[in-house]
């Protein structure tokens, strides 16, 4: 199995799908020569040239709109955002056109749309390079929101996604762009959406995590086993449509249940998941639904302000630990 | 005006006055339908700007790619669109072009072109944009994009965005703003610095022209210039078409709010009675030729109240049809 980094299993599997399909398309700022903004694109506008792999205008609206558009006559589209922090200047595109255009056309529009964008702090880019923007997204219907940990989830997940034929939204964490691991060598390799991943099992209580916090939640895990504790670590990778059941019935294995994100905790797809453990398990639960995720102001710039806004290990460690009191 | 309506045939001529004719008695029986309260939700009218939608869609092909409005039932007959199954829509009948889930702001009609009338101003210029994008940059055909937007659009971001992507890349988009000096009830000297929008393109190096919107004739002959330019990729158009509607902003709404006179002076400006005149007083057609028609027109008009009166509402749960493929 080939390693790679997180954001070269982002790039191969573009090229991989673009060799395949000539209709498909990759539009976003930065993405040509320079390589993108993250470096994710690198090389491909060498490969495929300006129409496939365009250079666009600060334009959010448009980047999307350019993507939909096409997307809806005949060809399939990757918009790239460099930051989910920019998602506000094009909203409208995604949530009242591309996610509803197939609803409200009666089934007719077909949306081949992938959006690329990235996520997550820990890098002091202050209130508006740092954030998590992953909930909005969840709140709304006709769009389905992917956030892989792994390289080869990025990759499996991707591919899912260009081959969906909905719109789709990937969440990409800045901070695990150059992380290396191994990767499936199949061209074909697919994660279905809406399935979860065990990261590991165990006994005690179930902990769900999302991208980078599925690292911290897995360093929580050597500390908590150290005490005794056995967790179950569970990683969604689709946060829409959820892998209820891997969920459910993990946590009525274990009888407790603890969400960590990095967003943040009021009104985070956390709550969402909190409410459907209570609903379908509450009888199976022995101790709090716990959430961890960042504290309610914006992500501050500072290492030491921004280490205390968002979470940390320890906060995973303690949140187990108090569902176990 | 005459020497362009000698290139037409007198079928031809015609058929534009019988387009325009369609969508008038279409909007008057929706008028009648919503005051008598047989129509749900909110309608908006296209009455008094039916010279635009007849004179663009004219010269585009059944492949070429429209988007439109919240007032965009005009759009779809000129497109060619199914007035049975539009007025299925606006009861709300499973029959209708959106299964009853659009209603009169997102008639689709995907087979052809008609990517969706849009509930948001400015929605439609994006969708437009990238649909000329994939035909020109990635499937390589010689199709066309209209948008057609009022003149409250031009103060939206994204218009901006579409005229200065679909400018510096030269794609096949053709702007058609229909301006009617109201955007809902706000006059646009109070709240733009000129009344006249096609100047803006300047500032986009995009070619605009002003035309009077309520001659069907002047439209066409435009339209047909930018068509032929967007074919031969030599990059977008902007048409300002001078108008006014002849009805409130929604059915409902009486509009106190316009200048008695100017009103008045637009009225005697009638795009369909102008042009009856027109032909009638170059003997291009007599008053039998016209009644004929106006005959048919009523026929299908009520046929298509009929299809919509008979269908049946969708099954409840349909409601959750239709979100993803």
């Amino acid at each position: 199995m080939p390693k790679m980094k997180f954001m070269e299993a982002v790039r191969e599997t573009i090229r991989q799908e673009m060799e395949k399909d000539p209709t498909l398309f990759l539009i976003g700022e930065d993405v040509g020569p320079y390589g993108g903004e993250q470096g994710v694109t690198g090389d491909l506008w060498q490969q495929f040239g300006d129409d496939r792999v365009r250079d666009a205008p600060i334009s959010e609206a448009l980047i999307i709109g350019c993507a939909l558009g096409a997307s809806m006559t005949g060809c399939k589209a990757i918009a790239e955002i460099p930051f989910g922090d920019f998602l506000g200047m094009c909203m409208d595109q995604i949530y009242n056109q591309a996610a509803k255009i197939r609803y409200m056309s009666g089934g007719q529009a077909q949306v081949n749309l992938v959006i690329r964008t990235t996520e997550g702090g820990y890098v002091s880019g202050a209130e508006q390079h740092s954030q998590s923007l992953v909930s909005w997204f969840v709140h709304i219907p006709g769009i389905k929101v992917v956030e892989p940990a792994t390289p080869a989830d990025a990759m499996g997940l991707l591919r899912a996604a260009l081959r969906d034929g909905n719109p789709v939204i990937i969440f990409e964490h800045r901070y695990l762009y150059s992380l290396v691991d191994d990767v499936p060598d199949d061209p074909d390799f697919i994660i279905p959406l809406g399935k979860a991943n065990i990261v590991r099992e165990g006994n005690d209580c179930t902990v769900i995590a999302t991208a980078l916090q599925l690292y911290k939640a897995k360093e929580a895990a050597e500390i908590l086993a150290r005490k005794g504790i056995e967790i179950e670590l569970i990683d969604p990778r689709t946060i829409d449509p959820l892998d209820e059941e891997t969920i459910l019935k993990s946590v009525k294995k274990t009888g407790r249940a603890v969400i960590v994100h990095e967003t943040w905790v009021k009104g985070g797809y956390g709550a969402e998941i909190a409410a459907i453990i209570a609903d379908k398990a509450i009888n199976y639960l022995n101790g709090p639904v716990k959430r961890v995720g960042a504290k309610n102001v914006p992500i501050p710039f500072s290492p030491v302000l921004e280490n205390y806004v968002l979470p940390q290990v320890e906060d995973i460690v303690r949140a187990v630990e108090e569902t176990m009191e | 005006m005459s020497e362009q309506i000698d290139k037409l045939s007198k079928i031809h001529l015609l058929n534009l006055y019988e387009k325009m004719q369609l969508i008038r008695r279409f909007e008057e029986k929706v008028a009648e339908l919503f005051a008598k309260g047989k129509l749900p939700g909110f309608v908006h009218l296209y009455i008094g700007q039916e010279a635009i939608a007849v004179g663009v869609c004219d010269v585009l092909r059944i492949d070429d790619f429209i988007t439109s409005t919240h007032r965009g039932h005009g759009h779809v007959i000129a497109k060619g669109g199914d007035v049975r199954k539009m007025m299925a829509e606006l009861f709300g009948k499973i029959t209708g072009y959106c299964r009853g889930k659009g209603g009169s702001m997102h008639i689709t009609d995907m087979s052809i072109g008609m990517l969706g009338a849009n509930g948001i101003v400015a929605g439609g210029p994006p969708i437009a944009t990238g649909a000329a994008y994939g035909a020109a940059k990635i499937r390589h055909t010689d199709q066309v994009a209209v948008a057609f937007f009022g003149d409250g659009a031009t103060n939206e971001g994204p218009f901006a965005e579409a005229c200065n992507m679909a400018s510096a890349w030269k794609l096949p988009v053709i702007f058609v703003c229909e301006n009617n000096l109201y955007g809902v009830g706000t006059r646009l000297g109070r709240i733009s610095p000129s009344e006249d929008i096609a100047s803006r393109a300047a500032a986009f190096h995009i070619p605009a022209v002003s035309v009077n919107g309520n001659d069907v004739i002047a439209v066409r002959e435009v339209a047909e210039e930018a068509v032929k330019r967007a074919r031969k990729g030599e990059g977008p158009t902007f048409i300002e078409c001078k108008t006014w509607r002849h009805r409130g902003h929604f059915e409902g709404e009486n509009p106190t709010y316009f200048n008695k006179e100017e009103y008045q002076m637009w009225l005697s400006k009638d795009p369909i009675a102008g042009f009856r005149k027109t032909l009638l007083s170059a003997n291009l057609a007599d008053e039998n030729d016209f009644n004929l028609i106006d005959q048919k027109v009523n026929q299908v008009i009520e046929e298509a109240v009929r299809f919509a009166e008979n269908s049946p509402l969708p099954d409840p749960a349909t409601a959750l049809e239709d979100v993803f493929i």
